[in-house]
């Protein structure tokens, strides 16, 4: 039975990195090679994609839509936590009047499809001169991501226990106090999981950054899918585009992956 | 909540603020547009041709004007919403924009654009009758104005293994009828181990399956719409055309075909798997380059005939300037800059002659370093795009300007929907009937809007 599992882990593991491998190996082909089929898998490696990528043929830079993407998600997520935080205390440990209406009130937020906003908050961005204007991007993911921050914030902070909260208060920690060296600490694997989450879905977010930018302010994604062609072959390009831009998101899930497992297990065990 | 004091309320409101302030920049790329208005923004599709022109912009162009230019590119589909998007409501985050025959005349009706007569004719050197007279004719609009400079030109031709025929003892006439190409196709099908007979677009889209198709209609004797406004998608003529060309593509075409578009068939080509194809001029040059496996192996033929004279079609990607842009003046420089004589010359010097952004202008066909470069196919080339009769192509009168496509703003979704039912016949998942009469019915909803007007 347990090799059995054994088994069925390595094959889903197998399963799910293929993609991700065939995308690496892809982004080290050439041009031609990337496009044969069947994929020529032993073809000769190049780093060709990766020069493309930083400009070798068009001279354009990929900094300044990575730090835009930087600038969005970072920002977006800091403000998320700053917000989600207090509103999960107010859903949890003092909770207020009828919090469930309240929790269902941040899930409807999320009921509307995200394209049928798409044309009010282009006009909305048109009128108030906030087109292209990155921290617009910001507002727009801060509000998108905040339902699920406090979601996901709340469940962590139920977890902590009334009694450390009831002697905080006899030592007379008062409301901040409490939050920054009580709750925090323990919510800590909560909080980086959360983060990490509000980060990954910024960084990610392709349709309202490709309708709201265009020359100062395109995100990673869309810079990305400026590689695509139909005039000629571009799979190489885009599979080295595609791997930079994977990688802030990897480094930072393998910088949080301790503080992640605890949070995403958190209350699983009782 | 006694301790809850308004001095902590204000610091993490302030450290909220500087969250804010860290990103209150507008961002990161371009540097923006400065406030002399010595910069303009331009919004391209990212065709090979427009990644030189990035390229070589900074050393030539603001060298010598001053003027920066931040591009954006993105994907033929993705351009044309963006475009489309930022002109019609006229938010003028753009200056200039690339725009294709297609669409300059309807934005041009639809007061999005910038006449550019004026420009032109206070532009000596830009020598607006060197352009090609279908492009020129093409980028004006019903007033008469120009409201678009091309960057670069096609037709369509065919384009075949001069080496396969000779050793199979084939030839290719110079103006072949789809009957001898369908004949050749089947005679050249497995002439190489796993070489098919000729590659044909077949991916949905009004501008993949439906631009080669559409060509075949019209010298089949077919179209989609008479003068008045019938549809006719499901005529004998246009019927008879689709099943050749389903039938052909089925028998002889490449593998993969319902999902075949220019960049697969140019890859089908450039690998040896298919003989013939029968696709857009620009193919030439980049089977040609220097690194392209066939090179020297092919040659060019006019594009397959029925019942007209000449079948090819004509298209440009060509740039026009918003008519809401605050910096129309420099947009033109740029405009004059990039569609004129000395760009074309700049490219074949820096970049190689087969990058040149041909077919838009007769001096490019008089350059004796061009045509030694394109020898194989300049000629042809020019001689199908001037050829080309946007205004007639078929055997009937039309109510709309367009070779491989009706020039109104419905098309691209009709042109797009029936197109998925020809790819469907194409993979054979329906016949070529049913996808037809599907297509009528959709054609006829839009001739009904245009016969009340």
């Amino acid at each position: 039975m347990r090799r059995l599992v054994g088994v069925v882990a390595w094959f889903s593991a197998i399963l799910f990195f293929a993609p991700v491998a065939w995308m690496v190996l892809t982004s080290l082909h050439s041009e031609s090679d990337a496009a044969t089929n069947p994929p020529s898998l032993g073809a000769g490696l190049t780093l060709q994609g990766y020069e493309e990528f930083f400009g070798a043929s068009t001279g354009q830079s990929p900094w300044p839509p990575l730090i835009n993407s930087f600038s969005a998600s970072i920002g977006s997520t800091i403000i998320v936590l700053l917000l989600a935080i207090p509103a999960a205390y107010a859903l949890s440990i003092k909770k207020v009047e009828k919090w469930t209406d309240v929790m269902f009130f941040f899930l409807s937020t999320k009921m509307l499809p995200v394209v049928a906003g798409l044309l009010p908050i282009y006009l909305v961005a048109q009128f108030t001169g906030m087109l292209d204007n990155i921290s617009f991007l910001v507002i727009l993911y801060t509000s998108m991501n905040l339902p699920i921050a406090v979601w996901l914030m709340r469940s962590f902070l139920a977890e902590v226990p009334p009694e450390i909260l009831e002697a905080a208060s006899i030592d007379g920690a008062g409301l901040i106090t409490t939050l920054r060296r009580v709750v925090a600490p323990i919510a800590m694997p909560g909080i980086a999981a959360t983060a990490l989450i509000c980060f990954i879905f910024s960084w990610n977010e392709l349709l309202f950054a490709r309708v709201l930018t265009g020359v100062v302010a395109g995100t990673a994604p869309v810079f990305l899918t400026g590689f695509v062609t139909s005039q000629g072959l571009f799979l190489a390009k885009v599979c080295a585009a595609a791997t930079v831009v994977s990688l802030p998101v990897l480094i930072a899930g393998f910088a949080a992956q301790d503080k992640l497992v605890q949070g995403l297990s958190l209350g699983a065990v009782k | 909540m006694t301790s809850f004091s308004s001095r902590r309320v204000a610091r993490v409101a302030a450290a909220a603020l500087v969250a804010v302030g860290v990103t209150a920049c507008s961002g990161a790329g371009g540097g923006g547009s400065t406030a002399d208005g010595q910069s303009i923004n331009v919004l391209m599709v990212n065709n090979p041709q427009m990644q030189d022109i990035q390229k070589l912009t900074a050393d030539n162009f603001t060298k010598q004007t001053g003027i920066k230019v931040n591009y954006t590119v993105l994907p033929e589909n993705d351009v044309r919403d963006k475009i489309s998007q930022d002109f019609s409501s006229q938010a003028g985050q753009y200056d200039v924009a690339t725009i294709s025959n297609y669409e300059t005349p309807i934005y041009a009706k639809n007061n999005w654009l910038a006449p550019l007569d004026d420009f032109i004719a206070k532009d000596s050197g830009f020598d607006q009758n060197d352009i090609l007279e279908p492009i020129r004719q093409s980028l004006t609009a019903e007033d008469g104005k120009v409201y678009a400079e091309p960057f670069y030109g096609e037709s369509s031709f065919l384009m075949y293994r001069k080496d396969v025929f000779d050793a199979k003892n084939l030839t290719m006439p110079e103006k072949p009828t789809w009957q001898q190409v369908a004949d050749l196709a089947a005679q050249v099908d497995g002439a190489e181990p796993g070489m098919k007979g000729i590659c044909l677009r077949g991916q949905p889209g009004w501008g993949q399956v439906m631009a080669p198709l559409t060509t075949v209609v019209n010298t089949f004797g077919g179209t989609w719409f008479t003068k008045d406004w019938q549809a006719q998608v499901n005529s004998p003529e246009f019927k008879e055309a689709t099943k050749f060309y389903v039938d052909l593509v089925r028998a002889h075409g490449e593998a993969g075909a319902p999902q075949a578009g220019f960049a697969e068939c140019l890859n089908n080509m450039t690998q040896g798997k298919v003989a013939m194809w029968y696709d857009a001029t620009v193919a030439a040059g980049l089977l040609e380059a220097n690194d392209s496996p066939v090179k020297g192996k092919l040659a060019f033929a006019q594009a397959p005939v029925v019942k007209t004279d000449a079948s090819q079609w004509l298209y440009t990607w060509a740039f026009g300037v918003q008519k809401a842009s605050k910096k129309q003046d420099n947009a033109w420089k740029f405009i004059s800059w990039a569609s004129g004589k000395d760009y074309e010359k700049l490219v074949g010097t820096s970049l190689g002659w087969s990058k040149v952004p041909d077919g838009k202008r007769s001096s490019t066909y008089q350059n004796p370093d061009y045509l030694a470069a394109g020898s194989s196919f300049a000629k042809q080339a020019e001689a199908a795009i001037k050829g080309a009769k946007p205004t007639d192509p078929g055997v009937q009168p039309r109510p709309a300007s367009g070779i491989q496509f009706v020039g109104i703003p419905e098309f691209t979704d009709l042109g797009t929907q029936v197109s998925q039912q020809i790819s469907s016949a194409i993979a054979g998942s329906t016949s070529v009937d049913d996808a037809l009469n599907a297509g009528q019915a959709l054609a006829e909803k839009v001739a009904e809007k245009y016969r009340a007007k």
